[in-house]
Formats: C-alpha cells, structure tokens, sequence
C-alpha cells in the first residue's frame, strides 16, 4: 500500500483515517458564536461532542468556554430531540440570561433528522411576549460532510443573516476574517484604527476567548462582535471576506453583497509582505488615507531582517500542512522568503486547493499537493520528500519527532506550546515574528544536533 | 469575596436558585451536607442520573469512556472508531496515559488516531462496508494482535452492526477484532462506556492467556490508568516488596496482560467506578478474590502493601513490605516536614472523576490541608456512600440500557482455593469485595456536590475562596479566572507522578508551587490597590 518515490500527487486512497488533520463542523460554528456578544454555544445533540469540543478548544486558548447541549438520552436519539431541545434552551436562558444562543447541530441529530428551525419557531411562537428570551441563531452543522472551518463560515454567516437589515448606508466597514489567532484579530482591529476606519469584525474572540483575568465575577465572558453594531451590517460601506478558497456561498461578506448590494471584497488574510501590501492599499483607498510612516517602518524593517536572514532560509526544503487558508497564506510567505515548499497539505477537503498553491507560489517549487489528508498520508509524503523542516499544527508533532524534524507551530491547534491562541501571524509585523521564528527553529535544531555545540551560528 | 467560609449548606439555595424548578428539585437531591451518624452511615445523594439539557456539566459521553478511558492505554490494541471524525479526534491522545513498550520496537499504537472518517454517504446507505475495509486496511498497514471498534452515536441510529462485522473481519484476518456498542447518548456519562468496556474486554479478551507469570504473589491491578507515570511507580514498589503485577487494566498494559489476568491470586481495585466490573466477573468466574485499594496517599499506600502481605500471610512478603514502605517513608516524613508549614490550614475543594475526588482528600491531609467540598463527574451512590448501598440503587431507564452480563462459575476453571482462602481471610477480620465511599471518610458539614455544572461552580467560587481547586481542563481557566489556582487532576497539568510514597512528594511540591505562587500578588495593578 506504501506509495513509491515521486509519485505524484493524488488523492489518498484509503478508506479510513488515521491522524487525522481536521476537527469536525460544530467545533468552527461554537468559537464562532463565541465571538459574538453575549452569546452562548449550543449543541443539539448527545453531550459527549459539546464535552469533546470544549475541552479541545480549551486546550489552546486556555480559556473557559460554555457550550450547552441537549444531552440527548436513547429515547431522544429514536424519538427525536424537540423536548430536549427546549428544556435545554430554557435551562441555559435561566442560568446565563445570554443574549443569543447559537445553536448548531451535532451528526446525531443530523442523522435522526430533526427540523431545529422548526423547533426554533415554534419556541419564538409561544414566547413572543417575553422580553427575555435570546435571539436563537441555528447553523446545520453535520460532520459528515466538511470539517471545522465550514462550521466556523456557515455560522458566521448565519449570525449576520440575523441581524442585517436593509439600512441607509453607514461609515462602517465589516470584516469577516475566519479562524484566526486572537492577536490576528487585534492586528486587524489595529489596522483599521490607523487608517481612521470604523470596523465591524465578526466574530470577535479576542477578548472571550483571550480575556483578563478577572476582577469581579462574569456570568459569561466579556467581549464579542458588539450586538449593537451588527444591526449596521446592512449598510456597511464595504465588507470584506478574507480568503483563498472558501465558496461565497459560505460566506458573510458574500451574503451582505447579495442581498444588500454592499460593496465586497474577496481577499487572502494578509500573511506575508504582499498580502500585507494589497490589505494595506486597500484600507488606503478605502480612507483616503496614506499608508502610515509606522507601516513603511515595519516594512522596512521587515525586508532588512529577510536579507540578513536569507542565509538561513534560502533553499531550504519545507512542508506545510493544516486548515486551508492559514497554509495557503503561509506559502505565499515561505515561498517569497525563498524556501523550498515540498509538501502542501491540507485535512478538510477543500474546492480549488491545488489552484489556489499553485496561485500562492512565489519562486520555484512544485510542491506535492494533499487535499483532504491526513497525517498516514503527511507521513508517507515526507518518507519520500525529505523536507528539513515542518510547519504547521501540534499535531504534527508525533510525526516531527519521528522523523527528527525541527516543527514551527502555527495555526490551530497548538496545545504543546504555552500561548499558541496569541500568536500574530498578520501584517509586516506578523510575517516578521514568523520570519524570526523559522530561523530560530532551523537554529535551534542545528546547534541541539551539532557535536560541537556552536555559540555563534 | 471573603475569607470567611460561609456556612456550606446556606450555599445550596443559592447554588440551585437560577434554575427552573424542576432542574433545581433534582438538583437539590445531588447536593448534600455530608453527615455521619453513629453507626457510620451517610445521608443518602442522588447519582448517576442524566444531566439535564442545557446544564453545562463536566461529564463526557460513554464512548469517551469505553475508549478514552478503559481501552485507551492499551499500547498493542488498535481502537477503531466507527463515526464521523470529531469523536476520534477529540479522544486523540488527549487523556494523558503513558506506556513503556518493552523494546523500541514494540508494538505501541498509542500514538494513533483511527477513523472510518463517516460521510454522508454512510450516513444513508449504511457504514459496514466501509468500516470492514477500514479494519483490513489498519490490519495491512500495522498487523496488529488485536482490534477494538468503537460505535458513535450515528452508528446506532443508522444501524450499522460492528459486532457482526467485527466477528467477520476477525474470522477473515486470523486476529482477535471485537466491537463496542458504546454511543455517546447510552447511559448518562463516561461511567456507561465504563462498564461496556468491562464487558466486552471480559468476553473477549480475559481467560484467553494460559499462563500465568512465574511469583509467588500474583495480583492484578485494576483502575490504574498511568497517568503522569503512577503505575510506574507502583509497578517499582511491587518489584521491591517481591508481588508480581500479571496485568494492570489498563496503564501500561499489553493485551497479553488481560488475557492472562484470570490467573492471577488477587485482584486490587484502585479506581472502583471503572472498573469494579471485571473485579465481580473474574471472581465469579475463576474464583479470585478483590478488594479495594488506594495507592495515592502514603498512609493509603502503606495499607495497602500490608493488607496484601496479611492476604498472602508470608512472612518473607511482611518483612519485604515493612522494609519498603520504611525506606520510603524517609523521604515523605521529610517533605511533610517541610510542606506542612507553607500549606497547613489551606482550603481544597475537589470536583473531578469517579474516585479522584475521594483519592486524593488523603494527600491534601498530609500537609494539614482541609478538604471542604467535593464530588465526583460520573460516579454512581457506592462510591459516596459505599458498596453497602448497591442493593437500594434504583435502576432508572439511561441505566437499563446497559448490558449486565450473567456470569457463573466456570467448570474447568475455578479455582475454589481461593473462596476458601477469602473465607479463612474474612474470618480473620479481613474485607473483601469492599469500597466504603468517599463520604464516610469526609468531615460533617463538608458539601457535596454530585455532578458540579458550570453554573455552580461558579457561584461556589463566588461565595467562597478555596485555596486550591481540582478539576479537569475543562474547568481550569474559568476556575483561575477568580484568581484560584486549579490543579488537573485528570491529566495532573502535566505533572506527576502522583501515586504511591515518592508520588506523595511530587505532589506536595506542586501544590505548594501552585498555592503559593508568586503571581496571586498580581492580579491587581498597583494603581488599582488602594481603590
Ligand atoms: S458526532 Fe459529529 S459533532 Fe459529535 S464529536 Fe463526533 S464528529 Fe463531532
Ligand atoms: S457523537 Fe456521541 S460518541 Fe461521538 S463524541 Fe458525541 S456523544 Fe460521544
């Protein structure tokens, strides 16, 4: 079954998965319905996944996170789970008094084929007079079909449909910028306010999933896409969607340009100097304002290190794995730095992955493309490809330390490294921070293997 | 917040005062004001029933428990998870069990994740096909001894039978492959999955070995999951004291190890509420006695090895026993001596497993610590109350569901050697068969909280300050939030080991280290003292 030397690349052709390299679709639509203002996860389903989930997320973030469930029991899994479904809805409006309860579904009630939105107004018919009641947002999030990153889209999404409305238009500017790291999201926010922007960012974890330690005690965590902002959506002067392959079916931006007419724009995260450079100019000619002294200072900053560095990183043959997006902006990066992309792999299926490589390759390389892999498939690619050195999620790590491979950590999930929910992977000043680190990875593993213990490398 | 511990059972209006009526009777029944009478008997809490909706609890599902706990730490089974991802993601290398394969390049599959990876199409026409392909593609790519397949939750409803396939797959591949009806909604928390493992692994896997080690004095260690490298520790004091391990379930074990484990002389319980299972079924069936045991704990630990040595009654194993436990005494009196100062008087509360909670009161006792409010995430009333209850437990629909298997004697081997030596034990004043619960051993007045929910905790934290917390991950960083320390005791924060008498000391440390951190100076800037 072993694949022989340069194949080229293909689908995997086993049936079963073994290291996977994606998470499941309720998992994107809980963080991001956390990044939304007095919201609250919740499950409908068994409450083994809502357990599962909160403990993977809390595994790098290292913050709390709620998500409720149904706690279906055998009869609801026959019987259907409407009766679970409202008592849960009512015990958690009790204990939390949320403002929203985003609610998405789990494979089991996927597969008993339980009609939520029907639940969802029958419960908005009997409480109509009661001021209390949350605003329940439903996603459909089956795990059979997609992974994490559809979920996280499909639920933004759904949150904005809730509550644009047509409205005159405003000095607003949304930003949907996916899975991101907390500090990314800062970074946004930052950009915006330099250029004397108004920003709506959706959703907006970097304070719930981030947040300070605590003075006083906080039914739930502070934070969120502000709910009194989202009501602007739909007059927005202009939404963007930041992405390499997501469909605009799924996505939020997408969804304000086809029914409110709003202007969008579809664009890779800014990972890397030129996706820096076009965010930059677009926020430019969005404001009128010149890109910043500051900026060009990073810039210049930024570029000084690459050609003190060049030394190390030129030619150097790497593979990169993890979510789509994230890889995609990394390669454009690495690439323009001069390394040598062996390996692009990817674990959910994703549309137009290969293109999108393709499209994303500054300089030489033909990479070995896997779309829809996982780390058996990772592994055997590396058996063949011999890259000196990984990039991507914790879960590369078995395979790292196999293989003695140096791993730079980036990406979701990172929960054998203290502080992976901050890193910044944006800007100039992301790309340097990335920059710096895959020298000192590539350093770090060349003085621990080096007999004589060099000082100056 | 203060200082001051306010009354416990004040607490319990205000810790069910949010929630309907309904969730707050029965929640009134799982929270009680420990009390012991005269005769030595507690008040009775409600246990092991399911969680309402929309409460956020702690408590996983009967999959994680079947596979995460009991089958997890096996190194040379593979687990194969029929679903869709997620459930075999998330069960990844995420309990924090250790192993030693005897050589590097023994078999160790601990590493891995497998999946059928469900689609939709599975979903509509059915998964077997595709879960028969998977099993011969692990056996292709990793020959391994054995294969356990694990069912999800849409594996039931769709019907896919993993039993018929796996006996299938097993006829065809010439190795041992059994399934696990264990979906995530039977039962109400891991403890279902707890027992399903229990039965599956007896029928098909204990009584299989034929020989058993060579020793004198052959137990099984049954509950102890190697996490942080305790059963390491205990497997280094059993070696000294001259007790041969035949199989630990499940830490660092080998499915040889279980195959043989009907051989063994004694059968010792460590986590009661995972296991107690296989305990009753081998003694049923082979004639070997049980009891419980606790190794967390010098004084627990050093009991323990006695009652072991009065079991066997050798004098040689006395001598051994009394030797080992002095020699390491050394080294505890010393760390009590210096810990108890810097943790006397310290206030602890413990919301975590189906034994941990109980397990380790003790350590916190050491050191003059105060335990004052625990309770378990999944266990059932014998585990507070104690094994004399069973009999009044009242089997309610989530448990019926839960397969009990009929176990007799068996012809050829039983051994009723060993019914006559427990029966010469128990007149000498020995127990067996015996758990005393973890409320006996708690102070009157102390709160008890069956299956803690989000929402509680943090209105128990609100009200009063502990000094330290222990729970899971789950609940670290909303507990540290309030500016408590939390400590892990499901994966010990990566610390350990904790079992055992050197065990004992590494825990001291890290309580210190945790309780009296310098960083609970910080919490406030100095600008905002005074205010
Ligand atoms: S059943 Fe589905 S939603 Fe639940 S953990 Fe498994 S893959 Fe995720
Ligand atoms: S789907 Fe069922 S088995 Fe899987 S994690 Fe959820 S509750 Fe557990």
């Amino acid at each position: 079954m072993k694949s022989t030397a340069l194949n080229k690349p293909k689908a995997p052709s086993y049936a079963s998965s073994c290291n996977a390299c994606r998470q499941c679709t309720p998992l994107g639509a809980c963080l991001a319905f956390k990044g939304i203002e007095g919201a609250v996860p919740f499950l409908h389903g068994s409450q083994g996944c809502a357990t599962y989930i909160r403990r993977y997320l809390i595994s790098h973030f290292r913050e709390p996170i709620d998500i409720a469930s149904s706690s279906f029991s055998e009869d609801s899994a026959i019987f259907g789970g409407e009766r679970n479904f409202r008592r849960g809805i009512g015990n958690l409006t009790q204990q939390y008094h949320p403002k929203i309860i985003g609610v998405a579904t789990t494979c089991l009630s996927e597969t008993i084929g339980d009609d939520v939105p029907s639940f969802l107004r029958q419960i908005d018919k009997d409480v109509s007079e009661t001021e209390n009641q949350p605003k329940l947002i439903h996603v459909s999030t089956p795990s059979y079909t997609g992974s994490h990153i559809d979920g996280f889209h499909e639920a933004t999404r759904a949150v904005v449909k809730t509550f644009a409305t047509r409205s005159p238009v405003n000095n607003r500017l949304a930003l949907f910028p996916g899975m991101i790291s907390t500090e990314d999201i800062r970074s946004l926010k930052q950009d915006i306010k330099a250029f004397e922007l108004h920003g709506i960012l959706a959703p907006d974890y970097s304070d719930t999933m981030d947040g300070p330690a605590w003075e006083s005690y906080h039914r739930m965590s502070p934070g969120g896409t502000p709910l009194s902002e989202m009501t602007l959506f739909g007059g927005v002067k202009a939404a963007i969607d930041f992405t390499h392959v997501v469909a605009d079916k799924q996505l939020a931006g997408a969804y304000l340009q086809d029914t409110f007419g709003v202007t969008r724009h579809r664009l890779p995260a800014p990972i890397g100097i030129s996706a820096t450079d076009d965010w930059l100019d677009l926020l430019s000619s969005l404001s009128g304002i010149k890109i910043p002294l500051s900026y060009e200072e990073q810039r210049g900053r930024l570029i000084d290190a690459i050609v003190d560095g060049h030394k190390y990183l030129s030619k150097v043959p790497v593979a990169l794995f993890g979510e789509a997006d994230h890889v995609l902006g990394l390669c454009s990066f690495i690439s323009s730095l001069g390394l040598d992309i062996q390996l692009v792999a990817t674990g959910g299926k994703t549309k137009g992955f290969e293109e999108a490589v393709h499209q994303n390759m500054q300089g030489d390389s033909s990479p070995e493309i896997l779309n829809g892999s996982d780390f058996r498939d990772i592994e055997s690619a590396v058996d063949r490809l011999y890259p000196r050195l990984l990039v991507g999620n914790s879960k590369g790590y078995t395979l790292a330390r196999r293989k003695n491979l140096p791993l730079l950590r980036t990406g979701f999930p990172i929960h054998d490294r203290f502080g992976g929910q901050r890193l910044l992977h944006f800007g100039y000043a992301g790309a340097q921070r990335l920059l710096d680190e895959l020298i000192n990875t590539i350093i770090t593993h060349r003085q621990s293997e080096s007999d004589v213990g060099w000082t100056y490398i | 917040m203060s200082n001051e511990t306010p009354s416990l059972e004040d607490l319990k209006e205000e810790l069910i005062a949010a929630y309907p009526k309904k969730v707050a009777k029965k929640r009134a029944v799982q929270i009680v004001t420990n009390d012991i009478t005269e005769d030595g008997s507690v008040p009775e809490i409600k246990a092991n029933t399911r969680t309402a909706p929309g409460i956020i609890t702690q408590r996983g599902c009967c999959y994680a428990g079947c596979k995460g706990v009991v089958l997890g730490p096996t190194r040379d089974i593979v687990n194969l998870v029929h679903g869709p991802i997620g459930c075999s993601f998330y069960a990844w290398l995420t309990r924090r069990n250790q192993t030693l394969p005897p050589t590097p390049e023994s078999e160790n599959f601990i590493n891995y994740m497998f999946s059928t990876d469900m689609q939709d199409n599975e979903i509509i026409f059915g998964g077997e096909k595709k879960l028969a392909e998977a099993i011969r593609e692990v056996y292709e790519n990793f020959h391994p001894r054995a294969i356990g397949v694990f069912s999800t939750c849409p594996v039931g409803l769709i019907g896919d039978d993993v039993h018929t396939v796996s006996r299938q797959m097993s006829e065809e591949l010439g190795i041992n492959i059994f399934g696990f009806s264990c979906e995530g909604y039977k039962g109400v928390s891991q403890s279902a999955g707890h027992h399903i493992a229990n039965n599956q692994l007896f029928k098909h896997v204990i009584g299989r070995g034929t020989e058993a080690p060579e020793g004198k004095f052959r137990v099984n260690l049954l509950g102890e999951y190697n996490i942080g490298g305790d059963a390491f520790v205990l497997e280094d004091i059993f070696e000294r004291c001259g007790i041969t391990l035949c199989s630990t379930f499940s830490g660092n074990s080998s499915i040889d190890q279980f195959e043989r484990s009907h051989l063994a002389d004694l059968n010792l319980v460590m986590c009661h509420r995972s296991i107690n299972y296989i305990a009753e079924m081998i003694e049923l069936k082979y004639g070997t006695p049980w009891f419980k045991v606790n190794f967390i704990g010098p004084d627990g630990s050093a009991k323990a090895l006695r009652k072991i040595a009065e079991y066997f009654d050798d004098d040689e194993l006395r001598a051994n026993v009394e030797r080992v436990i002095a020699e390491e005494m050394i080294a505890v009196t010393e760390a009590r001596k210096r810990f108890t100062p810097r943790l006397q008087g310290k206030k602890a509360m413990l919301f975590v497993g189906g034994s941990r909670a109980h397990h380790y009161q003790d350590l916190f006792t050491q050191v003059g610590m105060e335990t004052i409010s625990a309770g378990y995430e999944f266990a059932h009333r014998d585990d507070y109350e104690g094994r004399d209850v069973l009999h009044s437990i009242k089997v309610d629909a989530d448990s019926r569901n839960i397969e009990e298997l009929t176990i007799t004697a068996d012809p050829e081997e039983y051994r009723p050697e060993y019914t006559d030596l427990k029966k010469a034990r128990e007149e000498a004043g020995m127990e067996f068969s015996d758990y005393k619960g973890m409320m006996p051993e708690m102070k009157k007045g102390s709160l008890i909280i069956d299956d803690i929910s989000e929402h509680e905790t943090e209105i128990l934290l609100n009200k009063v300050k502990p000094d330290i917390f222990c729970a899971g991950i789950k609940e670290k960083y909303g507990v540290q939030k309030f500016g408590i320390p939390c400590k892990q005791l499901h994966s010990y924060d990566y610390g350990g080991p904790y079992a055992g008498f050197s065990g004992a000391v590494n825990f001291f440390e890290d309580i210190d280290r945790m309780v009296n951190a310098s960083v609970w100076k910080h919490l406030k800037a100095p600008w905002a003292k005074g205010a």
